[in-house]
């Protein structure tokens, strides 16, 4: 037997948690105790009355059964003798886009509920269109509550032509509508009173629906998930083959690194086989020693990925935290994790009218397409090609949290052209000539906390050593390379990022970079560690309480903020997160500067 | 020809546990010696091979398993070629925490959540894969595969990460951790009809037999040794029973039945109208006692 994936969406009331939870009923899915259970919290939260409230059969936690709505995804699962059922019930609300999206990402086919009494609502299109864009194309199209409309033929009909309009702009391929009463199981699996529908009910459309099978034709994909080496003489690529199919013999190419093969085995659950296809688990050998690694593609030699590293996606976003261009994030897509920064809001589109609007950055639940940038070039597979390769999400590099998804749209190409030279003068050869070890020291505090005063000292201590040094100095750098920027979150987060690669050339170039900017956010100086080498970066923390910055107050900004006349000011009116662990923390409080500048040309070293 | 049902079941599986051994550094999988972890067991040694599995098995022995739960435990993972390491809460042992006189909650806390907390800290653990499933109890239809615990090792239900496609978050920062659920997307049928079909080893308490038992609440409890006194009134009785999931003897009921075979328990399932679980002491309390449970540790 087959199975079926597929999403419910509709509004908060337009019954989705009903219709699941009476599909699972009909089917005899609910037992006996389950069935004892939902009549007890009828009647402790039901919405029903004295009948049992089978939204409730699904809506599993505690603050959903209290406030009678559905705040997460949720996975259920039936059968009939004909197939196998696994559904996700997503919420409506248009905070929750995100998890609808969630939802979507592995469906076949979407129900999509509409209220017979209220038609076809902007909701209804947000959904078909997050549907469409995680690449659903068949909608089952309940029109529920059928028996409030006194099973009006007309309604219905009205209905199904409004939303096959709309599906056909939001890019929704196939159609079919059941007129239902989810509340009383009508059109569900047995067929409802009225007499005028003659077509399948909702479960025997499920039953029938093509499931769009896995890609067994297309050319053979394999993304390695790990290598297993139980012995000098087995050398094995573990992976769910992601695309096509994969025998004995077939020339392949390991991709990004380029290097042929032909594959000496294939085995599934330790089993050798002659072939495997898309969706199974599988561990191949090739007959030469190759040199790959978890992340890599074992691609068809004939046909080939385009290697590229930057890219056009659909993004959805999913953090708190806005999606700011310029911030570094972890992209994970196959079996690949490779930083990314989003180098351009293309626009961001309405959810509910797909109109396309201008932003500077994307905040939960809103949709945009954007251009990213990695820091490696990568296979690329667009998400028509394949949903399995094509769909990646962004790791938050501070937080750890999944921030956004997206699915890939098309390469860019000068991506594929733009190699990075390998130079034979190197980061070693340069440091070596300046007989020293680049470093970038990175001084973050509040504006007069005494920053630029450190590093000073630091670069006149380090001269006098015959050190190779530079400071790069928040005010300098703003009157010249960054003087295009203000003060705004996004402003601020290219400003750190621009300052970050210039120190990194700097250090690359074999210098001592000494960094004094305010540098507000954790996750920047984050992102600004990561370009370095282990140990290369300090980050030095100049821990100067407010209170007294604001009474040195040497430029007189303090003042000015308090007035009211800058807006944005770190520690006024402008958030700056503290270091939790700096390399060194300053207290220029407890010591005077040129104690504290020694402690930092000590922790420099040599 | 189009992979079946159980196929896709297998080989998601697999895939999830590929990644916990990519991206974790020191995993384990929590082995409770039931049918679940038992498949999961299967699935290992299948993702894994020809190499041996990375990943040991860990058991939080409630020193309450039943007897024929110690002799399969000590037998089969061997069998397999995996490592088994077990984990008794001492403290809880010292203080006598004892079923009969605590009860079902304190004893569960105890023994197996704390238990679990505690060997997840030695052993230095930042995940632990475990055999729930999505149709076993509401709360957890919601939970992710990669399931995030945070330093306190709460599950958080607001704060779950997105999970798309078959991409695993598996980042964290240390002394956080994730649970990791392979068989998240079966159901108990499914669990069945793998084992049947892979001819997976169970222990013997899954299969009908003449069993002395006594009857107490309702619930057809197996007196497995002399720790449990006997109320007035009470008396063992042989009555051919099963048990659909292992947990302590002294909280799980047996079910009548005939079904001594893998086949005869699946035509058995297939005609039933009670879940699982009914027979666990634990889950009848009010509505949300699962979650509550879940974000205090249990598994």
């Amino acid at each position: 037997m087959d199975r079926l994936r597929f999403i419910t969406c509709g509004s908060v009331d337009d019954g989705k948690s009903t219709l699941i939870g009476r599909l699972l009923h009909d089917t005899r899915q609910a037992s006996d105790d389950q069935m004892a259970a939902l009549a007890r919290d009828s009647a402790k939260h039901g919405t029903q009355g004295e009948a049992l409230d089978f939204a409730l059969l699904v809506d599993g936690l505690a603050a959903e059964r209290e406030q009678g709505i559905t705040i997460d995804v949720a996975y259920r699962y039936f059968s009939t003798p004909k197939r196998h059922f696994i559904v996700a019930d997503c919420p409506g609300h248009e905070q929750y886009t995100r998890n609808m999206a969630t939802g979507a990402s592995t469906a076949d086919l979407a129900i999509v509920l509409v209220d017979a009494r209220k038609g076809v609502l902007p909701q209804t299109r947000r959904h078909s269109w997050i549907c469409a864009l995680l690449g659903v194309k068949q909608v089952l199209l309940a029109v529920n509550k059928m028996d409030l409309v006194g099973w009006d033929e007309e309604v219905f009909d009205g209905i199904v032509r409004e939303y096959a309009a709309l599906a056909e702009t939001v890019g929704i391929e196939r159609v079919q509508a059941v007129p239902v009463s989810a509340l009383a199981g009508d059109n569900l699996t047995r067929r409802g009173d009225a007499a005028w529908y003659a077509g399948p009910t909702l479960l025997e459309h499920l039953e029938a629906a093509s499931v769009p099978v896995l890609d067994t034709q297309g050319a053979a994909r394999l993304p390695v998930q790990l290598v297993l080496r139980p012995h000098q003489d087995f050398r094995g690529y573990a992976g769910t083959l992601a695309q096509g199919r994969l025998s004995t013999g077939d020339a392949v190419l390991v991709q990004p690194s380029g290097h042929e093969a032909v594959v000496a085995s294939v085995a599934i659950g330790g089993r050798e086989v002659e072939s495997a296809e898309a969706g199974q688990a599988i561990v191949v050998t090739l007959d030469r020693e190759r040199d790959v690694s978890r992340g890599d593609v074992i691609s068809a030699l004939s046909a080939p990925l385009p290697v590229s590293d930057q890219f056009v996606a659909h993004v959805v976003w999913m953090d708190e935290a806005p999606l700011v261009p310029g911030r570094g994030y972890w992209l994970r897509i196959g079996t690949r994790e490779v930083a990314a920064t989003v180098t351009e809001i293309s626009h961001r589109i309405d959810v509910n009218t797909q109109a396309h609007e201008a932003a500077k950055q994307l905040a939960m639940n809103d949709v945009g397409l954007v251009k990213l940038s990695l820091a490696a070039p990568i296979p690329l597979a667009t998400y028509e090609e394949s949903r399995a390769l094509g769909g990646f999400i962004l790791v938050d590099r501070l937080t750890n949290a999944t921030a956004g998804a997206g699915v890939v749209r098309h390469g860019l190409r000068r991506g594929e052209n733009v190699h990075w030279q390998a130079f034979s003068v190197d980061k070693a050869v340069r440091a070596a000539q300046k007989q020293q070890t680049p470093r970038c020291v990175w001084f973050t505090g509040l504006s007069g906390s005494g920053k630029s005063t450190i590093a000073n000292l630091v670069e006149r201590g380090l001269v006098a050593q015959g050190r190779h040094t530079y400071v790069l100095d928040g005010d300098n750098v703003r009157h010249g390379l960054n003087r295009d920027l203000g003060f705004t979150e996004a402003d601020r987060v290219e400003n750190l990022r621009r300052v970050a690669e210039v120190a990194k050339l700097m250090v690359d170039a074999g210098l001592v970079v000494l960094v004094s900017f305010i540098a507000p956010y954790a996750r920047e100086r984050e992102a600004a560690r990561s370009l370095f080498a282990p140990g290369e970066f300090i980050e030095v923390f100049v821990d100067t309480p407010i209170e007294v910055c604001e009474s040195r107050d040497v430029k007189g900004l303090y003042a000015k903020a308090r007035a009211g006349k800058i807006p944005n000011f770190t520690g006024i009116n402008a958030p700056y997160e503290r270091p939790e662990a700096p390399d060194l923390r300053l207290d220029t409080t407890a010591a005077t500067p040129e104690v504290l500048a020694q402690r930092v040309i000590d922790a420099i070293g040599g | 020809m189009a992979l079946s049902h159980l196929d896709r079941l297998e080989a998601e599986a697999i895939h999830v546990l590929r990644e916990v051994a990519a991206q974790f550094r020191n995993p384990v999988l929590l082995y409770s010696i039931g049918k679940d972890s038992t498949t999961l067991l299967h699935l290992l040694v299948k993702a894994f091979a020809p190499a041996p599995p990375p990943i040991p098995l860990l058991h939080i022995d409630s020193t309450f398993e039943f007897a024929e739960t110690y002799r399969f435990r000590d037998a089969v993972p061997a069998k397999y070629g995996v490592e088994l390491r077990v984990h008794i809460n001492k403290e809880g042992v010292k203080a006598g925490i004892d079923p009969f006189v605590h009860g079902v909650s304190v004893h569960t806390d105890v023994m197996r959540t704390q238990g679990l907390k505690q060997a997840l800290a030695l052993g230095g653990y930042d995940c632990a894969i475990g055999g729930a499933r999505r149709d076993e109890e509401k709360s957890r239809a919601k939970e992710r595969i990669f399931s995030f615990r945070n330093a306190a090792l709460r599950w958080e239900p607001k704060a779950q990460r997105p999970e798309l496609w078959n991409q695993y978050n598996g980042r964290i920062h240390p002394g956080e951790s994730v649970r990791a659920f392979p068989l998240s997307n079966w159901t108990e049928m499914d669990v069945w009809r793998y084992i049947e079909r892979e001819g997976i080893e169970l222990p013997p308490l899954y299969f009908a037999k003449e069993r002395p038992v006594v009857e107490r609440d309702g619930v057809l409890l197996m007196r497995d040794d002399e720790r449990m006194p006997l109320r007035e009134g009470e008396r063992e009785v042989l009555r051919k029973v099963r048990f659909r999931t292992l947990g302590c003897w002294p909280f799980t009921g047996g079910v009548e039945s005939e079904a001594d075979t893998v086949g005869k328990i699946i035509a058995e399932l297939e005609s039933v109208t009670t879940s699982e679980r009914q027979g666990r002491v634990i889950d009848h309390a009010p509505g949300d006692s699962m979650e509550k449970k879940k974000q205090e540790g249990y598994f």
